[in-house]
């Protein structure tokens, strides 16, 4: 049974966002005897954010299950934690999120999650990560169903545009509908909304005008406009504009929602040019999974912030399909016609790169060490000719997956103030604290994790305030 | 719409080959969207057998169609569903292909017709049938044999002999069967599976089993799709009563021909005998299922659906209801002077439903028989 939010009303907690995060909080806060108010700006189909496009979650466990191959410790998630920011990360609260995250896998299943196996075209998670049965639109059909069915109430097309404060105490929201502002008060609230990736306003902040030409991965509806009202009514904020998660996927994508499937694993195969037709890094450096996340910020460096990966007719069936298919020509010349770069430059580049591959045993599955030599920059793996036609190119952009600029919390998810100590009764959970455990860098499966554990504590935490 | 009822049968059937190949080119864009995406690998056997494969041929469409039991999870689980941009409408348009797919190799292929307003087209069958048992009926007997009291062993004979009955059925169900082979060597050989996977026992077996249990239609795990995106069993309930209820059915017909010649026992037999106990319990299952299965289409979203051939879905569905309910009524009145009409109406409605098998959605359960099959043999090849 839905419920629409009754805006005659007070809730014990009111929590912007629908995503994981906010309805792990709902879920507990309800669990918790709460009455609670879920405000999600997207309209009912687009409801939860970037859940809608995540497949996995990260959680330690001391043995394998009948979904994961084996154990993954949390002295083990830890070492990835700190590998993966390279040290930028809170290391009480990441301790607490990861022996949190045990229990995770136990509760959310109780809430009406599904995992699967980890079967095929993935990332070599099937240890580490606990894969969603149908992906995270299902985990999240499945968190909305049990919400509701606890009587949660949930309006959709309806976002928080204010917050009336009593010095530091939430007493009510400004919530924009279609049908007008309208005030919410509550006990406590729980922003649970996201980040600001699909504000490129705000991107511009720390990117500039480059900003412009990003494509955002998921949602179109973080605009981060909860996170700016609560840094700007003296909430503590932390990271920085710039640090995001991106990565190079097909610049034919749309905007906005593109997902998974504008993704392309294949810059391990060829070479990446940008728009004068010069490479400007290795592409074998390492396995894919461990590099993919670096090239989105690699393009964005690029003039135009535009990319072409070229490969020939040999790796064509190496590596995942996609949802464009790759421009193709017949010669090199024809391929950077259709590309509108410079075809004498192009085979220049490409003639280059053919001469200093150096013989050896191309082999995809592990770091071959085909490499070239008097090369700038070198490829140190996989390097292999690019001469069998035909020819085969994807253009790519940066594709902005999420931001970690946010607020602050301690490990109750319980929101710092600019001026030292914390709100009375606000909590943050999911992408508008992950700042707080990922400084930069990412590891699959994190987002969720964060989104869980702090949910679940700022839902508890905020019923057991409201109850008092 | 109008103009459509005026056009010649030749314009006809190049407007349905145009459809079916924008279907085609639909399913093919969206099978390469969700091998990119490959999150829905777990609800079914669609997207696994999908994974096996780069590109699709038409073949390859057709197969994947008839894999699809159109449980709807995908539909709720996609975050490129529709209003999405993308529009990946995975229960649709496998609906549509498949759909095509029972035209497209039925035998003799002059019948292709038959498909094109199944619904009308079965009705008119099976109102022609059953006219033809009654006015049949009414014009052999004097009203007092067509409508006296019969009782005892070979009381329906006596309105109709059984050599008679006989002839009739067992001619039109061996033509039936014979369409339906043909129907089926032109959907293997398209699909592009070897003969030899027909001799495997273990595909056999392992595509009978997910038949039988309808392993997919479980949204992978919780049911199916329906009004809305809470799913609930109810179908693959109703499902499992309609077709064992046939096969009871199926099961009550041979046992009494087994009693007839074996035994050289006649019809009717007591409430009692094997014959009517299976009878009795698939009519049940036969009339409880496809009510069942009624209400949930129209009840069901029709983004999940090909709503231009509901007039075939419903157009089966209802022939099996009224077989089962005609057959019920004949039990409950056979010792009345209504036996030799309802006689007549339920032999007329299974004349009907005989003849029109191969010709409707009854080729669903075959051709989806055939990809599982497949499936089972393929997954085997797979997995090495």
């Amino acid at each position: 049974m839905e419920r629409p939010v009754d805006f005659t009303q007070s809730y014990d907690v009111v929590i912007a966002g629908g995503g994981n995060a906010a309805l792990c909080a709902a879920i507990a806060a309800r669990r918790g005897g709460a009455s609670v108010a879920v405000v999600e700006k997207a309209p009912r189909f687009y409801r939860g954010g970037n859940t809608r496009h995540t497949r996995n979650m990260r959680c330690a466990h001391d043995s394998a299950t009948e979904t994961l191959s084996g154990p993954y410790t949390e002295d083990e998630f830890f070492d990835d934690l700190l590998r993966v920011t390279q040290g930028k990360t809170n290391p009480d609260l990441a301790r607490m999120m990861i022996r949190r995250s045990k229990d995770m896998l136990t509760w959310i299943t109780e809430q009406g999650v599904r995992f699967q196996p980890s079967l095929g075209g993935t990332l070599s998670l099937g240890r580490t990560n606990s894969f969603f049965l149908g992906g995270g639109r299902a985990m999240l059909n499945a968190l909305y169903r049990t919400a509701e069915s606890l009587g949660v109430h949930v309006v959709y097309d309806a976002e928080i545009t204010d917050l009336e404060l009593d010095g530091t105490r939430f007493v009510a929201a400004e919530v924009t509908t279609p049908q007008g502002k309208r005030r919410l008060p509550g006990h406590a609230l729980v922003a649970a909304s996201g980040g600001f990736e699909a504000n490129i306003d705000w991107l511009k902040e720390g990117w500039g005008e480059i900003a412009e030409n990003f494509l955002i991965r998921g949602t179109p509806y973080n605009r981060g406009s909860l996170l700016r009202t609560l840094i700007g009514k003296g909430m503590q904020q932390i990271g920085d504009p710039t640090q995001c998660h991106a990565v190079a996927i097909d610049a034919r994508a749309p905007k906005y929602d593109g997902g998974i499937i504008t993704r392309l694993d294949c810059v391990v195969f060829g070479i990446v040019v940008n728009r004068d037709c010069q490479r400007f890094y290795d592409e074998g450096e390492d396995i894919w999974p461990k590099r993919y996340a670096i090239w989105g910020r690699l393009v964005a460096a690029q003039p135009g912030q535009i990319a072409y990966i070229i490969f020939d007719a040999r790796s064509l069936k190496l590596f995942m399909p996609s949802l464009f298919p790759p421009v193709t020509g017949a010669s090199i010349e024809a391929l950077a016609g259709k590309l509108d770069l410079d075809p004498a430059a192009l085979r220049a580049t490409v003639d280059r790169f053919n001469a200093a591959v150096q013989p050896g045993q191309f082999d995809d599955t592990i770091l071959d060490g085909c490499h070239t030599e008097g090369l700038t920059p070198a490829k140190t793996n996989w390097a292999r000719r690019i001469e069998e036609g035909p020819f085969y190119a994807y253009p790519v952009r940066p594709g902005i997956t999420f931001t970690y600029l946010g607020v602050a919390v301690d490990d109750e998810a319980r929101v710092q103030l600019a001026g030292g100590g914390r709100a009375e009764n606000i909590w943050a959970a999911g992408e508008i604290m992950a700042g707080n455990v990922l400084g930069q860098g990412y590891a699959a499966g994190i987002g969720m994790t964060i989104g869980s554990v702090f949910g679940r504590l700022a839902g508890e935490g905020a019923s057991s305030h409201a109850s008092r | 719409m109008q103009a459509a009822e005026f056009v010649m049968p030749g314009q006809r059937a190049d407007a349905a080959d145009a459809a079916h190949q924008s279907h085609l080119d639909e399913a093919e864009r969206l099978m390469t969207v969700c091998n990119s995406c490959r999150y829905c690998e777990g609800l079914c056997a669609v997207f696994p057998a999908m994974e096996m494969r780069r590109a699709f041929t038409a073949g390859d469409l057709t197969y994947l169609a008839n894999l699809c039991h159109n449980c709807g999870a995908c539909n709720s689980d996609c975050q490129f569903a529709p209003p999405h941009e993308f529009d990946v409408n995975v229960p649709k348009v496998l609906a549509e292909v498949r759909n095509d797919s029972y035209a497209r190799y039925v035998w003799p292929g002059f019948l292709a017709p038959m498909f094109h307003r199944n619904g009308l087209m079965v009705t008119l069958v099976a109102a022609l049938s059953v006219a033809a048992f009654v006015i049949g009926f009414a014009a052999w007997h004097d009203p007092a044999v067509m409508f006296g009291t019969h009782t005892g062993p070979g009381a329906f004979y006596r309105i109709m002999p059984h050599n008679t009955m006989v002839a009739i059925f067992g001619a039109a169900f061996l033509w039936s069967i014979l369409a339906i082979v043909m129907s089926c060597i032109r959907f293997w050989r398209d699909i592009g599976e070897p003969a030899a996977t027909l001799r495997d026992p273990e595909a056999l077996a392992g595509g009978a089993h997910d038949a039988a249990t309808l392993k997919y239609l479980d949204g992978g795990g919780v049911g199916c799709m329906n009004d809305s995106d809470k799913p609930d069993d109810n179908r693959r309930l109703f499902h499992h009563l309609t077709f064992y209820g046939f096969m009871l059915c199926f099961a009550a017909t041979s046992v009494g021909t087994l009693w007839h010649y074996l035994l050289g026992r006649d019809a009717p037999y007591p409430w009692w005998d094997l014959p009517v106990v299976l009878g009795t319990l698939g009519g049940i299952g036969i009339t409880v299922g496809p009510l069942g299965l009624l209400t949930a289409k129209f009840r069901r979203d029709r983004q999940l659906m090909d709503e231009s051939r509901m007039g075939m879905d419903v157009a089966f569905i209802v022939m099996l209801l009224l077989t089962g309910v005609t057959g019920l009524a004949l039990l409950f009145l056979r010792a009345t002077p209504l036996m030799g009409t309802m006689l007549a109406l339920h032999l007329g409605f299974v004349f009907g439903f005989f003849v029109t098998m191969p010709y409707g959605k009854f080729m669903h359960g075959i051709f989806r028989g055939l990809a599982l099959v497949r499936y089972a043999a393929e997954k085997r090849r797979h997995l090495g």
